[in-house]
């Protein structure tokens, strides 16, 4: 038998129970959709990991004041200021380190113009943009003379940016932190969120020198709240973390029996568990999306098979007049097959327009891959064939005359 | 004379919760090409299993059947299916159409199966529904047809393939005297003008007076076979 008339013959069939082929089709639908959706989804949050590490920076440290246990007791790190900014220039002569930025930071009111924005305000060095991968949107960065100087130039990030100027050209005015006159001398490009859902163009930056002396006058000089490292490559990242654990010991004169006074934490690795996570989240969510695939396979067994023994008359016709068993096998299988594929055609289209939708009304990042579609067409024609063909084989095995016999 | 049929000491046993029945106890005859043959019988007499027997539907328990001197008892269930599509036409009592496809789609299913393309299939079906007096009906659907004309278009669908012998089973059971009339009229002229063999199932004397040749059978075996003069 042709195959152009074994899928008109399975089209005839579907068309004339409409109804019935599309409650048949529902599970399919449904299944197809949620897969779609689920690892459009989970991809979506893939991609936001991916660019939220390249934001960040790569091969980062960020060294913490404090242990994470003292004595026994857990303290939180960076409650104790033991890291001072020579500590920072020590770290950035050591060969597996290209650069370290001392950061002192905290939430302060930033004032232009009579409007005012509360925003997190970093005290550092020029190598901090360096380390972090910052990009100027307008103006420049401020220098090492500028630190030395104690300057009082800030480089504000681009929600300041608007916030305090809105279409004003920000460079070269002076805005008051802490009461405080800062001139802007540049705009940060944007990044958007860190991985721990951070605005990271909230910001202002400044000397770390004038932050001591203008903002935070209350703490302890010369000590950072946390020193930001990047190494000079991902291969050197397990000797760059032993390299500073023992400078900052023998540094900080801790004998060998008594806990460190800092901590240091791998934040690219930190990033790519988190992006490992999600992959895994993705994964886990697509697998039960395809649950409901096989679920949808199930009903169109069902089906089938009803539909086998309500046409038993017709197949006992088709028989007598010279069908094989395999025109028959074949007949129903091409329709279980239809049925799956229009189905998964639904779910497709449904699934994407879903996808749209969530990206649109909840701005969750949404990535629909041509991968997922392969994936969701795929597992539709399997399901299928694989649900199609008990039901086909029983349509195949009848007897003639006892199916020419039955009503 | 050419031996279109010939079976030998044909057996055939059917399990049932009761035991074995033997449904045919040794039947032998032989019908020729273009014969135009009428089985007569009680119901229960054998007659219809002969008929699915000859028609390459079922296989017998014992003996042997050639048709065109093939050995019919040694084939494979696809190669009866080809045989059946090849070289059979079959007519039933119920008509037995598809009820969703159209006379002409009807009468060209057999080509489907025969692997012949559509155009070729079309212009088949619409012959032979012309040859039973159907052309203007093609488009029709079974149910919108009477029962003489759903017995025509079944007609239709026996000659589509060209077979050299068609197998009808009490063709004129579910219609009245006058269409029964015109079907067997169809009949003996597809016989006499077409040269094609017929054999009849049928327990109406007046319907088996059309036919030649009456094959008589009582539990399982041949009671009678005699032939009018031509």
């Amino acid at each position: 038998m042709i195959l152009a008339s074994l899928v008109e013959t399975a089209w005839n069939a579907i068309v004339t129970h409409r109804m019935r082929s599309f409650l048949t089709m529902l599970g399919m639908v449904i299944g197809v959709a949620a897969v779609i959706l689920m690892l459009a989804i989970g991809q979506g949050a893939q991609a936001m990991v991916r660019e939220a590490i390249s934001a960040m920076g790569s091969n980062l440290f960020i060294i913490l004041s404090g242990a994470s246990t003292s004595s026994g007791a857990r303290v939180a790190s960076g409650t104790t200021p033991t890291l001072t900014f020579d500590d920072a220039d020590a770290i950035a002569q050591l060969p597996e380190v290209r650069a370290a930025a001392p950061v002192v930071s905290g939430q302060a009111q930033l004032i232009y113009n009579g409007v005012n924005w509360s925003t997190s305000v970093f005290g550092t060095t020029p190598d901090y943009a360096i380390v972090r991968g910052w990009d100027m949107a307008a103006g420049g960065f401020f220098s090492e003379a500028d630190v030395r100087a104690g300057a009082r130039v800030a480089v504000i990030g681009a929600v300041v940016a608007r916030e305090l100027f809105g279409d004003e050209d920000p460079v070269g005015k002076v805005i008051r932190i802490k009461q405080a006159p800062f001139e802007v001398i540049g705009v940060l490009a944007p990044k958007g969120q860190s991985l721990d859902g951070r605005d990271q163009d909230d910001t202002v930056m400044v000397p770390i020198t004038s932050a001591q002396q203008k903002i935070f006058s209350n703490a302890i000089r010369n000590r950072a709240r946390f020193i930001m490292v990047q190494a000079v490559s991902d291969k050197v990242m397990d000797r760059a973390e032993t390299a500073i654990t023992e400078l900052l010991r023998s540094r900080h004169r801790i004998g060998e029996r008594m806990e460190d006074d800092f901590t240091v934490r791998n934040l690219t690795a930190i990033a790519e568990t988190q992006a490992q996570a999600t992959q895994v989240m993705s994964y886990l969510l697509g697998a039960i999306a395809a649950v409901s695939l096989v679920v949808g396979g199930i009903g169109i067994m069902n089906i089938m098979l009803v539909s086998v023994t309500e046409r038993t008359r017709e197949i006992g016709i088709r028989m007598a007049i010279g069908a094989r068993r395999r025109d028959i096998l074949m007949q129903f299988l091409i329709e279980a097959l239809t049925l799956s594929l229009i189905g998964c055609g639904i779910g497709l289209a449904l699934g994407v327009g879903g996808a749209w939708l969530v990206a649109n009304l909840s701005g969750i990042k949404v990535v629909v891959s041509s991968a997922a579609i392969a994936l969701a067409v795929g597992v539709a024609f399997a399901v299928g064939v694989f649900f199609g063909f008990y039901p086909a084989r029983r349509a195949a095995a009848l007897d003639p005359i006892e199916a020419l016999r039955s009503q | 004379m050419d031996a279109l049929i010939e079976v030998k000491d044909l057996e055939k046993d059917y399990r049932t919760a009761a035991g074995v029945f033997p449904a045919l106890r040794g039947v032998s005859l032989t019908i020729a090409a273009g014969e135009f043959v009428a089985i007569m019988g009680a119901s229960g007499s054998g007659k219809s299993t002969f008929m699915n027997l000859l028609g390459c539907l079922d296989r017998p328990t014992r003996g042997t059947y050639h048709l065109h001197g093939i050995d019919v008892g040694r084939m494979s269930a696809d190669a009866l299916a080809a045989l059946r599509n090849r070289e059979i036409g079959f007519v039933f009592q119920g008509f037995n159409l598809l009820p969703r496809l159209t006379a002409l789609e009807n009468v060209a299913l057999p080509l489907v199966y025969s692997g012949m393309g559509k155009p070729a299939r079309r212009a088949r079906a619409q012959e032979m529904l012309a040859r039973v007096g159907l052309a203007e009906r093609g488009q029709h659907t079974p149910l919108q047809l009477s029962g003489g004309q759903q017995q025509r278009v079944a007609i239709a669908r026996a000659l589509a393939a060209r077979p050299k012998i068609i197998f009808a089973d009490e063709p004129t059971g579910n219609l009245d005297t006058e269409t029964s009339r015109q079907v067997m009229d169809l009949f003996a002229a597809l016989n006499r003008d077409d040269g094609i063999t017929i054999v009849l199932v049928t327990h109406e004397p007046d319907i088996a007076e059309y036919a030649r040749r009456r094959i008589r059978f009582r539990d399982g075996r041949v009671i009678e076979d005699t032939e009018s003069p031509a």
